[in-house]
């Protein structure tokens, strides 16, 4: 027997090689430098980001499989690796001064999000369902150790104690269902084939397998009912972790979600919109209305990220070509406007994060108008006001759900959308119509986080104002989607 | 550089103007003067437009007398085209104007954050003419939208003791209300690209959609909601009163001057050319809720004891009588009802101008505090019993000649309703004198004496004056812009005046 090894272009994977690479590059650093010296972490994360980011933009236009047929290299995977190289990029940036308050700055900490980042892409890109197990088992892993990051916090532990079992359930719950798939399909994990094979296969069984499926990613995307630990984790992790996971998480999950179904169940669609019309009104609408009830900002944006995740369905729901698009579109959008938020909630939370309660924010309008400013631009783009980003993709969104007749849907989610003005617009009457319950003092603008406000500010008005190329971007990706 | 061309300026000057009178904000007196001349700058250019003796010929159908198109959301579908007629430039001209007294009116009450004041009023400007002069129906949603910040922090920061309490319920109301408008927009952009494999939100394209008449009911009710709040019809109107006591008197001039007439506007602009024969179903629900309006307005009008929010009921009371002239839907009444959006703009701005500056005096609004004014400020009083005479529709001022209108074209049509109407306007007539009795005539309650208008507020006053003298007197070359619009309206939407019968 000969070991047929198939050809394979290492190009292709590049920016995984890189990444994985610079992350051991951080780890071998840190453990060859004397100690105490970690400048050199971010610093290298940041470059080896940006080497990944030059090495898609050369693998743009490209439209193919490699790896035996493991591996998508297609504009769909690559515009996600740009959207994780953008959000792990700014969560460098907005990690470095809050890690030194607490004394954490760690080079293995810039090593995980660059590994996690490695499993984004993997999910992205993956081919093959095990490829996809794969990349979601080395992003989770890796972010399971980043919100324990802080050993002595007993909430630090309790988030990353909760991630991880029930992380692991769900984990479970996908490769359960891709084993039932690959019963059903009569042996095979490949998305190319599956749609060929299930349409004469055993119904039941691939019925169950998506029904799995719909759980494993549910979980991850922090879908209702599979978000109860959504709360927990994004209030007890770190900050700059929280981020990363809302936003990096999140993304990797719904474009493993949208690929694996959009592409593999086209002939099964009106099974598994039914479902996940009903996931995306109970995820949009508990979402929303529980963020009323929140007084700790980051509980607030851990509901509010539910409510995203609830639109985001919407999109797959609509399972059209403007759906795919406005999905990689609000993803986009929702990755600059919740790392800003967060940038901003890094910034007021200062001392070991003190000031987390909502009620901090009165009166910061006065005291540091820019800071405010930026605060209510991020409100206002979440909440879906234009001129902003939000507010686009939204529009999407609800566009993509007409159009494929869900008529209610759309509606349930604009009520939604009047919800959700409440209490986004609640921080934003703090900050400029309350007074200070207590001279907030001074807040030290680190630079790379004052960048980062900057840097999303803009972004948020400017792909709000011109999303022409970016839509177009989108609908030229999602040509891949035969099925749509 | 075409004329055409200058319908960008009017929308991007206010708009680049606001972020100048932001970055003068560390001078308070600075950024006062910078607005006020960028204001005013405003208000010349759109004068100007006046004179240029502009003809219709442009835009898709030749009939507006100004009109840009640009490109802007590809894909969609959505274009940056704005087009101007005689409406939109009385309206804009309205704008301007009343952007020129918040500006003038603030010049001593607004102490806080002033650079940020003056960003919000130029802001809520520029997307105002936006708004005026939108055709392509996302864009319209846009700036409708967008207007809502500049008004949430207007009413929010500088408002008075219950602000916050108003300013979410304004924002918490009419976001809701356009929401359902954005669906119903959806919905039916989605509609025509189905049908014509064209996806559009070009109005004109837009209202050549065949539709059946329940689909047309549906999306019709989902933007007279949205337009009913703004307006605001009976039922809708909580959050307006609530507003107009807590604003800043420049909130309440651009809120009743300026954000009521974007429902009425965006009414006569899109919702009947694109729901012809659900508007002409409605007419019934119309003359309703204009009536209901006007008498309940009254009715409560009469129980208030603070005087500003006594001027917000007649407020609606206006608007209620405007809507009923939408449900009359003939030239006469339509004109008398452009001309009232108009003179209302006018002559409540300046009542609230005015109440504003009594408070500013009194520090109270109660006209329990009140009385006897006109011995101690002789020229004040003046200035209000000449704006409340013309809010209630004295002749020879401008009121009178929009009501007139507007109930000489309801007794061709429906002389019943006219008569219901007739009624409606003699209500305002008690509620506004009784105003202005317990406001100025009878014994005096204060001691201490008040001091008179400085030379500052006479000159707001005498210019808000002077329109409304115009008006009254010569109303011919303002009623002259609607003709062209009204024609356009009667052939641009064949089925429009076949279906309504005008």
């Amino acid at each position: 027997m000969t070991l047929n090894i198939p050809s394979f272009n290492l190009a292709s994977i590049g920016p995984w090689i890189t990444l994985s690479i610079f992350a051991i590059a951080i780890l071998l650093a840190d453990a060859l430098s004397p100690k105490g010296n970690r400048t050199a972490a971010p610093l290298l994360a940041l470059a080896g980001l940006a080497v990944a980011g030059f090495q898609t933009i050369s693998l743009w236009g490209k439209n193919g499989l490699d790896f035996a047929r493991m591996v998508y290299v297609d504009n769909f995977s690559l515009f996600f690796y740009m959207v994780f190289i953008l959000g792990t990029a700014l969560t460098v940036l907005i990690s470095l001064q809050y890690l030194k308050d607490y004394g954490k700055n760690l080079a293995e900490y810039y090593a995980l999000l660059l590994f996690a980042t490695v499993g984004m892409m993997l999910m992205a890109a993956g081919a093959h369902l095990i490829m996809i197990f794969l990349g979601l088992e080395v992003m989770s892993i890796a972010v399971y150790v980043l919100a324990g990051l802080f050993r002595e916090d007993a909430r630090s532990n309790e988030a990353a104690l909760k991630y991880l079992v029930l992380g692991a359930f769900a984990s479970a719950f996908l490769l359960f269902g891709m084993a039932m798939l690959y019963g059903a399909a009569g042996g095979t994990l490949f998305l190319n084939d599956l749609p060929g094979r299930l349409t004469a296969g055993f119904k039941p069984l691939t019925l169950l397998a998506i029904a799995l499926l719909v759980v494993g990613f549910g979980f991850k995307v922090a879908s209702v009912p599979f978000h109860m630990w959504t709360p927990d984790v994004y209030e007890g992790a770190p900050t700059s972790v929280t981020a990363f996971m809302a936003v990096g998480v999140k993304t990797a999950a719904f474009a493993a979600f949208a690929r694996v179904f959009f592409l593999a169940f086209p002939t099964l669609m009106p099974d598994w919109t039914m479902v996940l019309w009903v996931l995306a009104v109970a995820t949009m609408t508990l979402g929303n209305v529980v963020a009323i009830a929140q007084t700790n900002i980051k509980r607030m944006l851990a509901y509010s990220s539910i409510a995203h995740a609830g639109y985001l369905l919407v999109a797959l729901v609509a399972a059209n070509q403007l759906g795919a698009v406005s999905l990689m579109y609000y993803l986009l959008a929702y990755t600059l406007m919740n790392l800003g938020a967060f940038g901003v909630v890094i910034l007021v939370g200062r001392k070991k994060d003190s000031y987390l309660s909502i009620y901090d924010y009165a009166g910061l309008g006065a005291q540091h108008p820019a800071l405010a400013a930026a605060m209510a631009l991020f409100m206002f783009a979440l909440a879906g006001i234009p001129p902003t980003a939000g507010f686009v993709g939204k529009f999407y969104i609800f566009s993509a759900a007409v159009k494929a007749g869900y008529i209610w849907l759309a509606i349930i989610g604009v009520m939604n959308s009047v919800v959700s003005v409440y209490y986004y617009l609640r921080i934003t009457v703090l900050m400029y119509m309350k007074p200070a319950e207590a001279d907030l003092g001074p807040i030290n603008f680190a630079p790379a986080v004052t960048a980062t406000l900057l840097l999303t500010a803009a972004g948020v008005v400017l792909i709000g104002v011109f999303p022409g190329f970016l839509y177009n971007l989108a609908l030229n990706s999602v040509k891949i989607f035969p099925g749509l | 550089m075409t004329a055409d061309s200058l319908l960008l300026v009017l929308v991007f000057f206010p708009l680049a103007g606001s972020l100048l009178a932001l970055g003068a904000g560390y001078q308070p007196r600075l950024c006062r003067w910078v607005s006020l001349i960028l204001s005013l700058m405003q208000m010349a250019l759109i004068s100007l437009l006046f004179f240029l003796d502009l003809q219709p010929h442009s835009g898709p159908t030749g009939t507006w007398l100004l009109a840009v198109d640009y490109p802007w959301l590809e894909g969609i579908g959505a274009r940056f085209s704005l087009g101007l007629d005689g409406l939109s430039l009385l309206l804009l001209w309205l704008t301007a104007f009343l952007t020129v007294i918040s500006v003038l009116i603030s010049w001593t009450a607004i102490n806080l954050k002033v650079g940020l004041f003056h960003f919000f009023l130029l802001f809520l400007e520029g997307c105002l003419m936006g708004l005026f002069m939108a055709t392509d129906l996302l864009l319209f949603y846009l700036f409708w939208e967008i207007q809502l910040i500049p008004m949430f922090f207007l009413l929010g920061i500088w408002g008075h003791a219950r602000r916050i309490y108003a300013a979410v319920k304004f924002v918490l109301f009419t976001f809701g209300g356009s929401l359902f408008m954005l669906i119903a927009l959806l919905v039916l952009y989605v509609l025509h690209g189905h049908q014509t494999g064209e996806y559009t939100f070009s109005l004109y394209q837009l209202s050549q959609t065949p539709l059946s008449p329940t689909v047309e009911g549906w999306l019709y009710a989902a933007f007279l909601l949205a337009f009913a709040v703004k307006i605001p019809l009976v039922p809708l109107h909580t959050w307006l009163p609530d507003a107009h006591t807590e604003a800043p008197t420049a909130g309440s001039v651009d809120l009743a001057g300026l954000l009521l007439k974007t429902g009425f506007y965006a009414f006569f602009r899109f919702a009947f050319p694109l729901f012809p024969g659900a508007a002409q179903a409605s007419i019934p629900l119309l003359l309703a809720l204009g009536l209901v309006g006007m008498f309940y307005a009254a009715w409560i009008a009469l129980a208030q004891t603070d005087i500003k929010r006594l001027v917000a009921y007649s407020s609606i009371g206006h608007m209620g009588l405007m809507v009923l002239a939408l449900g009359i839907w003939n030239l006469m009444a339509l004109s008398g009802s452009l001309l009232q959006l108009f003179n209302h703009g006018i002559s409540t701005s300046a009542l609230f101008v005015m109440v504003g500056m009594l408070d500013e005096r009194l520090g109270s609004r109660n006209f329990q505090d009140m009385g006897g004014l006109w011995q101690q400020m002789p020229v004040f009083s003046a200035f209000f019993l000449f704006f409340a005479l013309s809010s209630m529709g004295l002749p020879g001022l401008n009121n009178f000649v929009g009501e007139i209108l507007i109930l000489l074209g309801a007794f061709q049509i429906r002389p019943l309703i006219a008569v219901l109407a007739f009624v409606g306007v003699l209500l305002t007539v008690i509620y506004i004198l009784r105003m202005v009795q317990d406001s100025l005539f009878g014994e005096s309650r204060r001691v201490q004496p008040l001091r008179d208008v400085t030379p500052r507020e006479v000159l707001i006053l005498a210019v808000m004056a002077l329109p409304v003298l115009y008006i009254g007197l010569h109303p011919g070359p303002v009623l002259r812009l609607f003709e062209s619009s009204l024609q356009v309206m009667w052939g641009q939407f064949p089925m429009l005046a076949r279906s309504l019968g005008g």
